[in-house]
């Protein structure tokens, strides 16, 4: 082999790089995020696994609806609860703990979402 | 034909690869026995291609001579694309790998009447070729956010910047939408014009094919279907961590996905994606052109072949020149 001195090092650094996750603090695999359930409900808005994955598309459906459409401003669940369709008097309502509920989640998953710009968040957690 | 059987074996990846999702223990297997074992063979085979490039020897300096060499004082060397310094070649290699300096002077051949043969510059391969490796490597790197915890702050910084426009939500990566354009752009080189589409080959189309794959599959994942992503950072953290499992409901697109990744990674080394490493490798960028100051010496010369100059050989033969009437120095 020819050039052993640069070559040895230069793919140690390439094979270090490509397995940085996995020596770089990568931290404990186990240690999960926990939203906290909101108390006095029982349901979400939407069946629980669709809103792990969809809350966002929730969210911009009814911006759409309400801002766009025109549409209506209270909603029920399933099971009949009234709840307002918005993010601040409606998920936070009953999720009134931004940093312990949607931060849990998106602190995991690196998201950061643009919406608080604007948006308030419950008092107690400011 | 050659563009549709890599075609059909993309397809026929996501395929086996839906179907694997459905059966018991596919899901374990694609997510977590697949995913080491490409990642070992991508790593594996890559150095593996690496050494033996690195048998071949390269007794001489065989350099790309784009400009000027290094001459008289008075005439002026152009450094980077006839370097014969070792700066002047870190210094063009540098510009090749990050700026694909190479690419830029593609130049494209017409008929004229006449008949007339023109060239003239075409810089849209490298435009979009830059685009494709540049937004490819910003999408690697935002999936570090699957692989580690705490997530690095470049890894936000890049999501931020990247989903600047805030359109949609999820908000829309620009890099998504380029990342597939380039690609398109790139297949439809190959395919609209006629003299590229003669030359290009199964091996061409192929990698296309499985690229756009999962920047599909991905899009889907993000946009339209949507996924579990904490389950799946848990499988993703857990292979990260040597420590996963298949958990949640996650979607079958996610297992497409990283099936085709994997097909990737396993097909990388054996294939012309390794221009990733060969860059580095080929001699005709990493030389200094400087054979008119340092004498290079073939390493295998058999050191019984003595010098043979002038002199000995005319020695040797000059009754035969004088026969032949050639001249010869010495009476
Ligand atoms: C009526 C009260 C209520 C409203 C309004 C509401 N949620 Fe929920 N949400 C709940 C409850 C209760 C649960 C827990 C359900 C369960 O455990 O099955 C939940 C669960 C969730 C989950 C899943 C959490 C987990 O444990 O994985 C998400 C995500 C979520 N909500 C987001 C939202 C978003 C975003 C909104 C606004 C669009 C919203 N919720 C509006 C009551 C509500
Ligand atoms: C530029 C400031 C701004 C940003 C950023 C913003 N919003 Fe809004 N949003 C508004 C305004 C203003 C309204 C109108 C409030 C009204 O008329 O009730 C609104 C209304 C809404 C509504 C419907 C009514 C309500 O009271 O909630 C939803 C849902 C909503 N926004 C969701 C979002 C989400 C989700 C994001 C982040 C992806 C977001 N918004 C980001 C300004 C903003
Ligand atoms: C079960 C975990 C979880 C919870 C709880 C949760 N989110 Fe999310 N959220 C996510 C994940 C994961 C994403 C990123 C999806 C992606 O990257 O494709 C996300 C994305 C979003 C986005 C889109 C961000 C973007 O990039 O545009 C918004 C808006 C959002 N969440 C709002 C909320 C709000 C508001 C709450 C609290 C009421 C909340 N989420 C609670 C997991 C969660």
């Amino acid at each position: 082999m020819y050039g052993k001195g640069r070559i040895i090092p230069a793919l140690i650094i390439f094979i270090g790089l490509m397995t940085a996750p996995m020596w770089y603090g990568s931290g404990d695999a186990s240690k999960l995020p926990n939203p906290e359930k909101p108390k006095g409900y029982t349901e979400c808005v939407e069946d629980t696994q669709y809103m792990r994955t969809s809350h966002m598309k929730v969210l911009n459906d009814w911006r759409d609806d309400i801002l766009r459409e025109g549409g209506a401003r209270v909603a029920t669940t399933a099971n009949g609860t009234e709840y307002v369709r918005s993010l601040q008097n409606g998920c936070m309502k009953c999720h009134n703990n931004r940093e312990k509920f949607c931060g849990e989640c998106h602190k995991y998953a690196s998201v950061n979402p643009y919406c608080w710009d604007c948006h308030l968040q419950p008092k107690e957690a400011m | 034909m050659r563009i549709l059987n890599p075609l059909i074996a993309v397809l026929a990846l996501v395929a086996v690869a839906l179907m694997a999702a459905q059966v018991p223990g596919g899901q374990g297997l694609i997510g977590v026995v697949l995913p080491y074992l490409a990642f070992a063979i991508f790593l594996g085979g890559f150095a593996h291609r690496v050494k033996t490039w690195a048998k071949s020897p390269v007794p001489f300096r065989i350099p790309t001579t784009c400009g000027q060499a290094n001459s008289l004082p008075w005439i002026k060397q152009n450094k980077l694309d006839c370097p014969s310094t070792k700066a002047g070649v870190i210094g063009r290699m540098l510009l090749e790998v990050f700026l694909f300096r190479s690419l830029f002077r593609n130049t494209r051949a017409e008929m004229h009447d006449g008949p007339k043969l023109v060239y003239g510059s075409s810089k849209s391969l490298w435009l979009f070729g830059l685009l494709f490796h540049y937004t490819f490597l910003v999408i690697v790197l935002r999936h570090l956010r699957l692989f580690m915890d705490p997530i690095p702050a470049f890894v936000g910084a890049l999501e931020f910047g990247d989903g600047f426009m805030q359109i949609g939500v999820p908000v829309l990566y620009m890099t998504d939408a380029i990342f597939v354009g380039a690609i398109t752009f790139l297949f439809l080189r190959r395919v609209v014009l006629p003299n590229i589409r003669y030359i290009s080959l199964p091996a061409d189309y192929f990698p296309l094919f499985l690229i756009l794959g999962i920047a599909i599959t991905g899009i889907l994942m993000r946009y339209v279907l949507r996924v579990d992503i904490v389950s799946i950072k848990q499988l993703t953290h857990g292979l990260a961590t040597f420590s996963p499992h298949v958990v949640g409901e996650i979607g079958s697109i996610f297992f497409v996905h990283v099936f085709l990744v994997c097909a990737l990674m396993i097909y990388f080394p054996f294939s012309k994606l390794m221009h990733a490493g060969g860059v580095f490798m080929s001699p005709t960028r990493n030389m200094m052109n400087n054979s008119r100051m340092v004498r290079h010496i073939n390493p295998w010369n058999d050191p019984n072949i003595k010098p043979h100059s002038y002199e000995h050989y005319e020695d040797e033969f000059r009754e035969f020149m004088k026969e032949a009437g050639l001249p010869v120095d010495k009476e």
